[in-house]
């Protein structure tokens, strides 16, 4: 898995790509709350359209993502979810708490 | 009687890096005997979620310790009739699973963690787990739902 990071004005855009499984998740988790705690972005948005495989691991990376983004205030939207990430949300019974946008236009937009 | 015939064998270590290698593996497999891409990608997340477990939960995230996995193709009576399936068993030497933590958690619950055993569920059509001479053995069988298994096997 591989994360590449862009800041935005008042957002950061994660474009993630790869496998998030056990071996690969706690590097997400620790993206998503570097942005959310300590760079205290309003909007982290996950590009999740080059990922080819996500667990319950990945899953409960972007729970956990979630979770602190609603404590401090602040929005954690995916986008770009292909069919494998889209199944397996669904899967998980989680895919309706997340914001989830069409593409990433609409993902950073006010 | 069901019939069974070992397609792959792999000992791993509990190495979390050793599961996209199975990933590949197992995904080529399922393909090969004629799952449909969704059946492919469901065996798939349910035999990582498996490993997974034994790495976190009956190793304690010790890197080497040893996991055997064997894939057999099977024929059982499923209804009345006799179904081509394929089946996974997967064998570690880690600590006793309580039995209990085996029933998953409600989904409602907005909090990491505890989603493997469901995929597992969700994604297969027999999951049974026994202890044995102090190995947990994991039996998944998926079946097949169109009578492809003569292609490639």
């Amino acid at each position: 898995m591989k994360i590449a990071e862009r800041r935005l004005d008042k957002a950061t855009i994660l474009d993630v790509s790869g496998d998030i499984d056990l071996a690969t998740s706690p590097e997400l988790r620790k993206a998503l709350l570097r942005e959310l705690r300590e760079a205290r972005m309003p909007r982290v948005v996950l590009n999740l359209r080059a990922v080819r495989y996500i667990d319950s691991s990945g899953v409960a990376s972007l729970v956990e993502g979630l979770k602190v983004s609603r404590d401090l205030g602040a929005r954690l939207i995916l986008f770009g979810l292909n069919t494998t990430v889209r199944e397996v949300l669904q899967l998980s019974k989680l895919v309706r708490i997340f914001e989830i946008c069409e593409n990433e236009e609409q993902a950073v937009s006010p | 009687m069901s019939r069974s015939r070992l397609l792959l064998k792999l000992e791993l270590q509990s190495n979390p890096e050793m599961l996209s290698v199975v990933r590949q593996a197992l995904g080529q497999l399922a393909e090969t005997l004629g799952f449909s891409s969704a059946e492919c990608r469901a065996v798939v997340l349910a035999v990582d979620e498996a490993l997974t477990n034994i790495i976190r939960h009956a190793y304690d995230g010790e890197g080497k310790r040893p996991i055997q996995a064997l894939f057999h193709r099977i024929e059982v009576r499923r209804d009345g009739e006799q179904r081509k399936a394929l089946e996974i068993v997967l064998e570690d030497s880690g600590k006793r699973i309580d039995q209990a933590r085996l029933c998953g958690r409600p989904l409602e619950e907005l909090r990491p963690g505890g989603l493997g055993l469901h995929f597992i569920q969700e994604c297969m059509d027999t999951v049974e787990f026994r202890r044995e001479k102090g190995k947990n053995q994991l039996r998944l069988v998926k079946l097949l739902n169109f009578q492809k298994m003569e292609k490639g096997a």
